[in-house]
């Protein structure tokens, strides 16, 4: 373990730059975002995951943000256990009907101001399942949601400029290594 | 002894169902194979508008039969009264077709939690009339409490709930309920054309993406009596492979982290970074998503990619090795994931556990060398096996895969055959069924086509559904906060087991 740890001070952090980001799409969506968010945020913020039936997909590109590439908690952004200290729901799937009672429980529990960001294909329009009897269809038909990020499932670096436009001033996105 | 074979001639021959045989039984041969099971091997039950289907696997002697009983007054002999690994499978097939397993014990709804505004929706359609609230299984005795967890969970994780019973700080009982994810896969399969339907296939468990993808092109390949080119063989053998490697990385850390051992998960996580990004560059998509398409694969490798994966073979080795060693010299760790989730190799075998679970428990299990498919007839890799049955042989079992993941990986680059990686799949009637080996473990796809080469019927059956139910008797007698280990050695899918 010494040695691991030794070669942990020895080498270069393997942590990236995240690039100012050009997606027009979510640079549109960010100004939109009531200035208040970024005001109330600072530069933190706690984020509560929820999975309303997605297939796993966008849960693992998730979990990839906390590797050491990623490293989100750079940035004042961490995952929290529970609703009631979380400042944003990020919500994955099309929203089952088996879920949706619980998603908005989950909702409910999470103290004011809150933000709802869905992630992925199916959490915006229901993606490929959604013409199905079992799925609401989208985030958006049971909460209201203040940011999508696309991707089937997107990648990690797309969550983590999604992300970051809740707490950064939408252009030019001023990121920088710790 | 009667065999397979003689089983299904007994009943009449479906012509055309590849690649193993498939036969409409009548009611005593029905029952006479139930009673068989335990012996044999079941690996599938699934219903369809009048039929439901029994998948039985011969382990020793490598045969795969599927029999079907016609079930037109809406009953068919239940066969989880006498072998409780089809209980589950019975009541989602109750769920949705509404056909009715005679001599059930268990005759609550599994997938169905009456919120989808109709009934069996694969069956005969019907008004939904209100459900009565859950009845968990009871457990008596003095000083127990229930812990409720979930559907949403602490961690970044998918939905169920669990129902623990304990006394004290000791697991009494823990019934899982799923069907949280549901999201009517199945039902959006009929009528799907084989684009969609791959699609589909591909979304079910996003962790096994290419394994599920890779199930359903083989049971549309062997429905439309076509082959894929070498070259798509191989290509699929080496998708599958980066994905076992990423999984097995990513959960060996998370085991570990659920130890409170945050450095392995650290570390693991980093590798599984690696292997991801390989798969991006090689193929287009993290997750290689999409990319195995029935007829072959979407996207083809050139000679830097073949450089570039041979280079993380080599990184992986240089960099997993002295991972081995810290879990090996850690005995904390070790205090932690040693002797505990025992699943007992009887049970194991029992319930046809596939993956690490089944061979962390003694079964000498894996289609890639038992129902062998191509790229694996041609290469070389040992099936790593243990008895012990708790945390650490899961563990390990895992960590014997990994080396044999790229040895493989090696393998195929070096000898990658040159060619087309598509033949256009012709269009025409046909059925065909597959079994994969996902990481997880083996993935079962069954799929009839109708002349438009559209989906009449598609299941597919996660190895998730064996799986579950032997967590529930591997957490008993261990404390609760064990569970979080348990469940993460087993990591079972939540939207693979739900659909």
């Amino acid at each position: 373990m010494r040695r691991l740890l030794f070669q942990g001070l020895a080498r270069p952090p393997l942590t990236e730059k995240i690039e100012a980001d050009t997606d027009a799409e979510l640079a549109l969506m960010a100004a939109k975002l009531d200035r208040a968010a970024q005001k109330a945020l600072g530069r933190s913020l706690s984020i509560r995951e929820i999975d309303a039936g997605s297939c796993n997909g966008c849960e693992l590109e998730i979990i990839a943000l906390t590797n050491a590439f990623y490293d989100l908690e750079r940035f004042g952004l961490k995952f929290v256990a529970s609703p009631r200290h979380a400042d944003v729901l990020l919500v994955t799937g099309p929203v089952t009907r088996n879920m949706r009672e619980a998603l908005e429980r989950t909702y409910r529990s999470t103290p004011g101001p809150k933000w709802v960001v869905a992630l992925g294909d199916c959490a915006i329009d229901g993606g490929i399942f959604s013409t199905s009897y079992a799925v609401t269809g989208s985030v958006a038909s049971v909460l209201p949601v203040d940011l999508h990020i696309r991707g089937c499932p997107p990648r990690p670096s797309d969550i983590l400029h999604g992300l970051l436009a809740l707490i950064e001033p939408p252009k030019p996105p001023e990121l920088t290594q710790p | 002894m009667t065999s397979l074979a003689d089983t299904l001639a007994r009943g009449h021959r479906i012509a055309g169902h590849a690649p193993w045989p498939r036969s409409i039984v009548d009611a005593e041969t029905w029952q006479a194979a139930i009673a068989r099971l335990g012996e044999w091997t079941l690996s599938g039950l699934w219903g369809d508008t009048a039929f439901v289907h029994m998948a039985l696997l011969d382990e020793p002697n490598h045969q795969l039969a599927v029999v079907s009983l016609d079930c037109a007054a809406g009953t068919f002999p239940s066969v989880g009264a006498k072998h409780a690994p089809a209980i589950r499978l019975e009541r989602a097939i109750h769920d949705l077709f509404g056909l009715v397993p005679d001599g059930a014990e268990d005759t609550r709804p599994w997938l169905d939690h009456g919120r989808w505004g109709l009934r069996h929706p694969l069956g005969a359609r019907g008004e939904a009339p209100a459900l009565p609230s859950y009845p968990f299984l009871d457990a008596e005795g003095e000083s127990l409490h229930q812990i409720p967890v979930g559907p949403v969970h602490a961690g970044i994780i998918e939905p169920g709930h669990f129902r623990f019973t304990a006394n004290g700080e000791t697991v009494v009982r823990l019934e899982e309920r799923l069907g949280y994810a549901h999201k009517g896969i199945e039902s959006l399969m009929t009528g799907a054309d084989l684009t969609r339907a791959a699609k589909l296939a591909g979304r079910t468990s996003g962790d096994s993406t290419v394994a599920f993808q890779l199930a359903f092109a083989r049971a549309a390949e062997a429905a439309l009596g076509i082959e894929a080119p070498p070259r798509a063989h191989w290509l699929r053998g080496l998708m599958a492979e980066l994905e076992r490697l990423a999984n097995h990385l990513g959960d060996v850390g998370a085991i570990c982290n659920d130890a409170s051992f945050a450095m392995m998960q650290a570390h693991c996580a980093v590798l599984r970074e690696r292997v991801l990004r390989a798969a991006d560059s090689c193929f287009g998509h993290r997750l290689m998503r999409d990319v195995v398409v029935p007829g072959g694969v979407a996207a083809d490798i050139d000679l830097l990619a073949r450089e570039s994966l041979r280079a993380l073979v080599r990184t992986m080795r240089k960099q997993f090795a002295p991972l081995i060693e810290l879990y090996d010299n850690t005995a904390s760790l070790q205090d932690r994931t040693v002797g505990t989730g025992i699943l007992k190799p009887p049970l194991a075998r029992r319930f046809g556990a596939g993956g690490y679970v089944g061979r962390a428990s003694g079964r000498a299990f894996d289609t890639r060398r038992d129902f062998t498919y191509p790229p694996y007839d041609r290469l070389t890799f040992e099936v790593p096996l243990l008895d012990e049955g708790d945390v650490d042989a899961r563990i390990r079992i895992r960590i014997g895969e990994i080396e044999e993941s790229l040895k493989l990986i090696e393998q195929i680059v070096a000898q990658l055959p040159d060619g087309a990686i598509r033949t256009e799949p012709p269009v025409r009637a046909g059925e065909g069924i597959s079994l994969v080996e996902g990481f997880r473990g083996d993935v079962l796809i069954w799929l009839s086509l109708d002349e438009n080469a559209h989906v009449l019927r598609c299941h597919l059956r996660d190895p998730s559904w064996f799986q579950w139910p032997l967590l529930e008797a591997a957490i008993e007698g261990n404390i609760v906060a064990d569970f979080p280990l348990c469940n993460k050695s087993f990591n079972c899918s939540y939207s693979g087991h739900d659909l």
